[in-house]
Formats: structure tokens, sequence, C-alpha cells
């Protein structure tokens, strides 16, 4: 029943636009009476070039969706892909490969490794796959995160917001097809959490980079260009051009349950 | 707080089951040298027992356990007028002989060269213990010079059945004999001779192969009559003997035998202690770390459990029981283990010669007593570091993210470190300048503090090595590389108390290596520089042969002089001292002796030379009169000259007169031989080894080989102490293996980011594995340098006591890094496995 209310987001399957797909993804834990669907047939779209909001209420399936995405759990059925690769067919091998080279990843907390410097971890993965980042990239990089006199501090010498940039530049030096952040600002103050999302929505803007990005927060969804809405394990519902207003009043009709019926408007 | 305890233990079952492990294997080595001493001790006790009858009659001194060659004897009449007493129910003369072995029909010895080898006459006295000391199971009694019998497990270890020709060499006239074996006999209840050969003859037989066909006697048995106790058997028998026999209670002369063997057996005691000591010190550090880390993972919890209103006390009680737990816990099954380890020390022993198949492994109360003190006493002090640091954790910690624990800082621990290095230098230095055990116990009380206090410092003496291996890690390995050293590095304390339990292990190898080393090395100069014949004829371990050799030696055109060298164990002022003895005019043709002016002017009979370390410690100078104990009596001899320590295998030398009057039989242990003019080498070795083959042990060497033989002695030695370090070695990898496993666990979170950014199992894998080579390098360099450092220190001290080139086996020390270094490898196995299966979402999402 709720099939057809977001029809328009299982959009053809060979759209070159389009950087990241789940098709009907169902993600179950646990088993018999105790089996939990987190996810209960996701079918979503998630265009190049575009900056993504996931919300909904806690326990929705928001986490389980990205990690799935992301190449860090594997569905209970369904397909992802990414770009034109099926990820849900890789081997583990082949999907350490993937996480390295083409995709980002920037988490709630305990993004960085204590023992390297801010610069050593944003390098990490392509130290990892043996490349050299490219310096003018880098440079750029750095300058959007304005980082440049943190470089050679440890993440205990960096404050959260300073860490939560640094992660930001770490998933996107390398280039990746596309960015998943999972709660990226849930940790922060609001002035810290505007340096990493003005950086996330600029590196959109000017880089063309895809972002996909968890959150609790309006304000934080205000600056996406698409917010999807889960729950209980199902997209029920998206905003284009979303506001803050917009997407509280959105967040409440849902948290209400009258939005069950309800189509996004414009 | 108990219950907390308990679930702690459970839930920590893997962990503590490590630290568990070391102090099992430290106590097991701790029961099973005494399960094994025991053992041991039994063993002999049962077989002194089971020959000795209720009166013992003998020439006073002769016939205990430590007289070898003791030739004096009885007269035949003493035992017509013991027969005449009352008191008496049976009179048994016996003749026994040693030096007497039995070769198998490969022509090799039976039981190696090691045990000895005995000959009795048969005869059906009954033992204090109320058994018969030989009883026929088999065959009939030999009788005359072509007949024997033999003890079963002598006969079954050469392959011997009744009827078969049994060939045997003899230190008395014959170097070698055969004979009809016609009977087997079971020795005492048990049976066995922990090792020793046994051949028996009958009474005519043995005085006439051993004893010059005179009617005498090596002593006599005397059994009590019914109602006759032994004090009143003996006291009824002395008055009938001559001066210097006496008759001695059974009870006696088994305690007296009982104690000669106790000594031994007390020396492989505490020598298999100060191993089971070094694996306990090893243990410790294990045990610290592991408690260490475990508080360090909990401190979050602990830090709760304060704010909920635990006291300090609590806090340190609870982790103090864990500990406990796991110290009853391991001592139990250590114990268990030990049992099995004293089986392992008797295969390793019998290795050498000494059989105890026979004997029984008692767990006696003392040993499990001993065993949970040790177990539970070092468990207590390692886990009391962590245990006050865990109580010191400010209830505030527990709302904070990061929990720093606090700890000592390293400046303290380098000034304490210090202090015990110069302190455990002090000991050392006190150590040399004393004397006998305590001089060794202070030598080894100064270098456990020197070990202790350089694995204090090490996490600041450390960190250069570290860095260096890792510039070599981040060029080779790259990323991997880097994130390798710099987790060894992020906690200095944790390494090094890791690589320590290792450098103690390797310190105490390296040492060895290089003592072994400088032993050999010595032993080559000394030979070199003072053996001036061309060949010799010895036996491998020294033991005695017959005279016979060296007269058909003589007799050969090719050689022109032999000289007989003879060795004894005697006493002087109450100190052991290994006597030499050899004819003047040989020896000085055969040996340059460095003393000032030909050996002969000074060394006839009636005089003795004195190596020059024994006589300084014994206060002994030139013109001196010296007490010579042999077993028949004391020998005054005048010293009139000192020699260089390691010329001779021997620290006095004297003429072979002198131990013949000391009672001994004339039996030589080596033969210098000079070659005729012109004689051609290939002949002589020929002709001489046409002799020797007669007894498969003693063969005919040059200097060179001779040298490797005795080497080759050295290098057993080593092999053993190297088997028993092992067990040390053990427990510091475990130790590794512990510490990357808490650590896998502790960074759970950075490994699944590791793994999310994209890091492969491989190159996870290859982390933890080169934070393990780390520790076990920074281990094994730290213990070889101090190897070294403890080497040379010793070698010097002992420089006066014959091993005065120091060598260092810089190749084989090298060959320990590299093997540390694999065993890095192995260590980091089952942790980087572990690393390696954790799962990347589980990992990164875990609060
Ligand atoms: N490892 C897991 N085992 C069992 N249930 C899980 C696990 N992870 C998530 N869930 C369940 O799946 C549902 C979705 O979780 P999640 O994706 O984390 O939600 P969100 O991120 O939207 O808060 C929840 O009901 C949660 O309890
Ligand atoms: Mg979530």
């Amino acid at each position: 029943m709720f099939g057809a209310t977001v029809a328009d987001s299982t959009a053809p399957a060979h759209d070159h636009s389009v950087a990241a797909r789940a098709v009907d993804l169902r993600k179950v834990y646990g088993e018999g009476d105790a089996a939990v669907a987190a996810l209960d047939g996701v079918s979503v779209n998630f265009a190049a070039g575009e900056f993504t909001a996931v919300m909904g209420p806690s326990g929705s399936g928001k986490s389980t969706l990205m990690h799935c995405l992301a190449a860090l759990d594997t569905a209970t059925s369904g397909q992802v892909f990414l770009g034109d690769t099926e990820i849900t067919r890789l081997d583990d091998k082949r999907l350490t490969t993937l996480r390295r080279d083409k995709i980002g990843f920037v988490f709630q907390a305990y993004n960085l490794v204590p023992t390297l410097t801010a610069q050593e971890n944003i390098e990490l993965p392509l130290a990892i796959a043996g490349r050299k980042p490219d310096q003018a990239w880098f440079d750029t990089v750095i300058d959007t995160v304005d980082l440049r006199s943190r470089l050679s501090h440890r993440p205990n010498e960096l404050s959260g917001g300073q860490q939560q940039r640094v992660a930001c530049a770490r998933a996107l030096v390398s280039s990746p097809d596309i960015v998943f952040a999972d709660e990226p600002t849930g940790n922060l103050d609001s002035a810290a959490s505007g340096e990493v999302l003005s950086f996330l929505r600029r590196s959109v803007d000017e880089h063309h980079q895809t972002i996909v990005m968890v959150t609790h927060d309006p304000i934080a969804a205000a600056y996406t260009d698409r917010v999807v809405f889960l729950d209980d394990g199902r997209v029920v519902d998206e905003i284009r051009e979303p506001t803050a207003d917009r997407v509280l009043e959105q967040m409440k009709m849902l948290s209400s349950g009258a939005v069950a019926g309800t189509p996004a408007e414009g | 707080m108990l219950r907390l305890t308990v679930r702690n233990l459970l839930a920590r079952k893997l962990r503590l089951a490590l630290s568990g492990f070391a102090i099992v294997l430290g106590v097991a080595f701790v029961a099973g040298s005494f399960i094994f001493t025991d053992a041991m001790s039994g063993a002999f006790s049962g077989i002194i027992k089971g020959t000795t009858a209720d009166v013992e009659v003998a020439p006073k001194g002769a016939n205990d356990f430590d007289s070898l060659q003791d030739r004096r004897t009885v007269p035949a009449e003493i035992v017509d007028k013991l027969a005449g007493l009352t008191e008496a129910e049976s009179v048994h003369p016996y003749n026994q002989q040693q030096g007497v072995y039995v070769i198998d029909p490969n022509g090799d010895l039976v039981g190696g060269s090691g045990p000895p080898g005995l000959a009795f006459n048969y005869s059906d006295t009954v033992a204090i213990t109320g058994e018969p000391i030989l009883s026929l199971t088999e065959g009939e009694l030999p009788s005359g010079t072509g007949e024997i019998a033999l003890e079963e497990s002598t006969a079954e270890r050469a392959g011997y059945h009744i009827g078969d020709e049994v060939e045997l060499v003899t230190a008395g006239r014959n170097p070698t004999m055969t004979a009809t074996l016609t009977g087997l006999m079971r020795f005492g209840s048990a049976g066995g001779l922990g090792g020793a050969t046994l051949v028996l003859f009958d009474t005519q037989a043995m005085q006439e192969l051993f004893f010059n066909g005179e009617d005498v006697y090596s002593g006599i048995s005397l059994t009590a009559a019914e109602g006759v106790s032994q004090e009143e058997l003996r006291d009824a028998a002395q008055p009938l003997l001559p001066p210097g026999v006496r008759a001695r209670t059974g009870d006696d002369a088994a305690a007296a035998n009982e104690a000669g063997i106790e000594e031994i057996l007390g020396f492989i005691n505490t020598f298999l202690l100060v191993f089971a000591g070094v694996s306990l010190v090893v243990g410790t550090f294990l045990i610290i770390n592991t408690f260490s880390i475990l508080v360090a993972q909990r401190s979050r919890e602990l830090a709760l459990l304060r704010a909920l209103g635990a006291s300090r006390r609590q806090v340190n009680r609870s982790v103090l029981a864990e500990a406990l737990a796991v110290g009853l816990l391991g001592s139990t099954i250590g114990i268990a283990v030990g049992y099995l380890l004293a089986l392992g020390l008797k295969a390793l022993f019998a290795f050498f010669g000494l059989d105890l198949s026979g004997a029984s492994f008692p767990i006696t109360l003392r040993t499990v007593l001993v065993s949970y003190a040790v177990g539970l006493v070092v468990t207590m002090i390692a886990a009391y570091l962590p245990a006050r640091r865990a109580a010191r954790i400010a209830p505030v910690a527990a709302m904070r993210d990061d929990v720093a624990l606090p700890e000592s800082s390293l400046r303290r621990r380098l000034i304490v470190g210090a202090v015990m290095v110069v302190a455990g230098v002090g000991l050392m230095v006190l150590g040399f300048a004393g004397e006998g055990e305590s001089g060794l116990a202070l030598i080894g009380a100064g270098m456990l503090a020197i070990l202790i206090g350089v694995a204090l410092m090490s996490p600041v003496l450390g960190r250069p090595l570290i860095h260096g291996l890792g510039a070599i890690y981040r060029r080779v390995f790259g990323t991997v590389g880097s994130l390798a050293t710099e987790n060894s590095l992020r906690n200095p304390r944790r390494t090094a108390a890791t690589a320590s339990a290792l450098m103690i292990g390797l310190t105490l190898v390296a040492l060895m290596s290089i003592l072994g080393q400088s032993a050999s090395a010595s032993t080559d100069k000394a030979i070199r520089e003072s053996l001036t014949s061309e060949y010799v004829v010895s036996n491998v371990v020294g033991a005695p042969f017959s005279p016979k050799i060296a007269e058909q030696i003589r007799e050969l055109p090719q050689v022109e002089t032999v000289a007989q060298f003879r060795t004894a164990q005697a006493e002087v002022d109450g100190s052991f001292a290994f006597v030499g003895a050899v004819d003047p005019n040989g020896f000085a043709e055969a040996f340059d002796l460095p003393i000032p002016g030909a050996v002969t002017a000074v060394f006839r009979p009636g005089t003795v030379l004195v190596e020059a370390s024994t006589a300084e410690q014994g206060g002994y100078e030139v013109g001196d009169t010296i007490p010579l104990e042999l077993q028949g009596g004391t020998v005054k001899l005048e010293l009139t000259a000192t020699y260089p320590p390691g010329a001779l295998p021997a620290n006095y030398l004297v003429t072979p007169d002198t131990l013949i009057k000391g009672g001994l039989e004339p039996l030589d242990s080596m033969l210098f031989i000079t070659k005729a003019p012109g004689a051609a080498d290939a002949d002589l070795r020929s002709a001489v080894d046409k002799i020797t083959s007669q007894i498969p042990t003693v063969t005919l060497k040059d200097p060179q080989e001779f040298a490797a033989e005795q080497k080759e002695q050295i290098n057993l030695f080593l092999y053993l102490i190297y088997a028993l370090l092992g067990l040390a070695v053990i427990i510091a990898v475990l130790g590794i293996v512990n510490t990357l496993a808490l650590s896998v666990i502790e960074r759970t979170r950075e490994v699944g980011l590791l793994r999310a950014v994209g890091l492969s199992r491989r190159q996870l894998r290859r982390m933890v594995r080169l934070e393990s080579v780390a520790i076990a390098v920074l281990g094994a360099v730290l213990g070889v340098l101090m190897g070294i450092a403890f080497g040379v220190a010793l070698q010097r001290a002992i420089a006066d006591q014959g091993i005065d080139v120091l060598s260092i086996p810089w190749l084989r020390l090298a060959v320990f890094v590299v093997l540390a270094a694999l065993v890095g490898v192995l260590a980091a196995v089952l942790p980087a496995r572990r690393a390696a299966r954790l799962n990347v979402l589980r990992a990164i999402t875990t609060e």
C-alpha cells in the first residue's frame, strides 16, 4: 500500500545519473518469532551529484540501509547497485577494495585512527591502497574543510567538529563515487554542525560529489537536495528542496501516524 | 562485590585463561622439579635399602656411595669368625667391582657411558627391606669365570638371552672377556638400577677376575638372628674385626649412602628450581601485563562502581579476588602438569643415562603446599600493582569518554629501574668477591635485580629500537608498517613489559651460549698450549679403564712414551678436590705444564701440585703440607708448585703411588701418547685402534679430536640448559599472544574503522603480525645485549677458574634474534586471525 506513494523512487535501472540504488532490499535480524525486519522491501535511487538526507524515527532502519548500501553489511534479500555494479554479489575481498576506492564514510563518532595525525588519517584509504593523493585535489579538500593548520595534530588534539571535518576530508580525498554519512553531526553542537554541513554542501555544489546522509536534525536536512523518510523499514515519503520547517512538519506527521497515506507535496 | 568478581571471571574466561596459563607453566616447573627429585630419591633410596643387610662389615670409609675405586678388602678368615656369632643368622661375604660394562650384540656399551657398570658375586642375602637383594628369575646360577648372570633390565636392554655369549669390558686385569649367560636376576623388589648395569659372577670368579685370585672380600653382610636387633648384632661383630674394618647397622649404612645421594639430588633439585624460578619471573611479567590491560579495559566500569559508592578497597579487592581465583586454578592445574613435566624430565635425563623407568613419581604434601604457595604468591604480587591502579580511578572518569588510567610517570620508572640496576651490579660484585653457594646466590640476585631494572626502564630504552624498526617497516610495508609501529608505540609500558618477559629468557640463553662458547674456546686453548703429546686415549666421560690398555700400547714399536693419567675424588680441608695422578717422567713428555723450571724437579712421590686458584682459595702456599683425604685414609703431601687454571683436568696433581696409598684401585682415565721418531701416524693409529677397540668407549684421538670431544660435552650440557630455558621462552611467547589478543579486543572499533575504509584482512593480519614481531625483536635484542653484558662479566669473574678465553658466538646470537622474530610471527597467528574475523559493522557500532 505504500508502494504506490513512492513509485517515483523505483526509477529506471540504467540511468547513468544514478550513483546508488537499492531494489526491494530486505534485512531481517534474528529468526522465527524474534525476527525483526530492519528493512522491509526498500527500493530507492540516489542520483549522482545530489545530496540526499535519510530521515525517520529511531529504529526505522536508517543505519541498516546505510550499511547495506555502503557494502558494510549484507542484505537478507534484494539488490544493491553502486553505479552499474551489483555489490550484493561480491565477496569480502572485492567489497574491501570497493569500500577503499569507490565509497567514502563518515560515522557519527570514532572516525579516526588515534595513532595517526589528521593528515595521515585523511590519506589513510589512499595509503592502504598504496596510492598517492592527487596534490591539487588534496589541497582543495583541505582548504574546503579549512584544516591546513591542523594537519599534524593527532585526533585527541582536535575538537569534535574538527575531528568530523577530518573524517569528511578522508571520505572525499579519494574522490569516491559516493559518500555515506551516518549522523555525522549527531555529536556536535550547532556551530560545529554548521561547519561540517556547509562543507558537505560545498563539495556537492563545487565538485559534484554524491552524498547520502542520515540525520535526525531538520536543520541538517535543510542543507540537502532531497529528504527520504523511512519508517518501520520502508520508504514512506520524500521531499525535494527541503526547508527545515517542511521537514519538521513532515516528521511530526510521521510520528503521529497521519502521514501514512499522504503523498508528498510538490 | 563477590558476585561481580565471579561474573568478571566468567566474562573474561579466555583472557584470564592465558594469564592463568603462565601460572600453570611456572607452578608446573616447580612441582615437576620436586616430583622428579622425589622420584629419583625414592628410586635410589629403594636401591640402597634393597642392597643393605642388617649389619654391614667393610673397611672404614669403603663401599660408600661415593667410593668409586676403593680396592681395600677384608680377609676371608673374618668370615669364619663372624659365622660363629649366635646373634648372626647368616653371613654373606661379597665382592664388588665397578667399571664392568656389558657390550650388546652390536658392539655398543649397554646404557651408554654415563651410568655405572657393576659386578657382584651372587649371594642370597636378605636386605633390611626383608626382600632378598637378588633373586634368580630365570635359568641357573653362574659358576666359574666363564659364566655370568645378568640383572633383568640389563639383559633386556642388551637383548641377551640365556645361553648367549656375552661380551664384557672390565676395569680389571682383562680389559675384555666373554662369558656364557646362565641366568637372569631381579634386583631388589622394585627391580631396576637407575640406569646402571649389573653382572653377576660366583664368588671365586669375582676373586679370580678382580682380586688377583686372593681369598679376600669387599665386605661382609650379616643378617640378624631371630629377636636380635641391628645394634646388638653390630656390637657383637665389631670386636671380632681387625683394625680399620668397621661394622655398621644396616640403617646407618643406608642413611650414610642416602645422605650422599641426597646431596647430589639436592643439587639437581636446586638446578631445576633455578629454571622454575626463571619461568615464574617471566610468568609474573605476563600476569602483571594481563591484569593491567584488563583493568585498563574495565576502567570505565570500575569508575562507575566508584561513582555508585564502592570504596577504593572494594575495587582493589575485587581485582585481587580475581587474581586469587586465577592463582588457585592455575596452581591446581600446574601441579597436574608438573606431574607430566616430571615424566618429561625423566625422558630428558634418560637421555643422559639415568633410568627411572621403575620409579614411582609421588606428589607429596610438600610438593602440593610449595606449588600452591608459589602460585598464589606470584599471582597476588603480580596483580597487586594493577589492582592498586584500578582503585585509584576517579569516580568522575565514568562520565568521561576516554578514561586514562592513572599511571606512574615514566620518569619515576626510569629512576627506580636505574636504582635497581645499580643495586644489582653491587650484588653481583659482592657475589664475585664471595664464595661458593652464597656467592652464586648473590650473583643470581644481582642479575635478577638488573633484569627487573632494565625491564622497568625498557619503555624508554626500547623506544629508539622500535623507531628504528618502524623506519624499516614503513619502507618495506608502507602504511600497514607505520600503523603497526604506531601501535607498538602507543602503549610503551605494555609493549615493554611484554618484551621484557622474552628479554629475561633470552638474556639467559645468550649468557649460557657465551659461557659455553668461552668454555669451548678455553678448552681449545688449554689443549693447544699444554698438550704436547701427539695422541690421547680416553673415554668420553672420563670413566676409568683397565691399565692393561696402557701396557699393551707401550709395547707398540710406533710409540715412544705413554703417560697414564688417573683421577680420583677426594677432600682437602673439607672441600671437594678433583685429583689427577700421573707418573712424573711420562708426564713431562706429554704435557707442557706452564710452571717455572722442569716439572720433574718439583713433582715426585710425596708432593702435590695445586691449581693456582684452588691454592689461593684454600690459602695454600708452596712448602705447605696438604692433607689429601682419600677413601682409604689421609695422605699428607708437600705442596711444591702451583699451575695455572685450566692447564689440567684436575685441581690437584699427585703421583700414582699416592692414590694407591689412599686405597684406590689403579685405573686409568686418560693416556697421553708420544710417537716414536720416524713412526707413521697411520701405523700408530691402526695399531692403537686395534688395542682400544676392545673397549668401545675408549678411543684414540689427536689433540684436535680430543678437544672436539670435550667441547661436545660442553654443548650437550648447553642443550640441556636450552631445553630447560625453553619453558621460560614459551611463557614469554604466550605473553605476546596475550598482549596482542587483548590489544586487538581493546582496539575493536579502530580495527572496524580500518576495515571500513578499505584495509583488507590480509593487511590487517600483517599489521598485527608486524606489531608482534616488533615486540619479539625488542625483547630479543634487549635480551641478547644483556646476555652479552652478563656473559662478559661472568667470564671475567671466572677467568681464573679455567674459562680464560672470552668468545662470543655472534652468529648464534644473531640466529636467536631472527628466531625471536619468527616466534613473533607465530605469536601473532591467533590474535591476527581474531582481528581479521572481526565483524566490521559490529566493531564500529558497538558503544
Ligand atoms: N545487529 C542487530 N541485531 C538485531 N537487531 C538489530 C541489529 N541492528 C539493528 N537492529 C534492529 O533493526 C532495526 C533498525 O535499526 P537501525 O537501522 O539501527 O535504526 P536507525 O538507525 O534508524 O535508528 C531496529 O529495530 C533495531 O533494533
Ligand atoms: Mg542509527
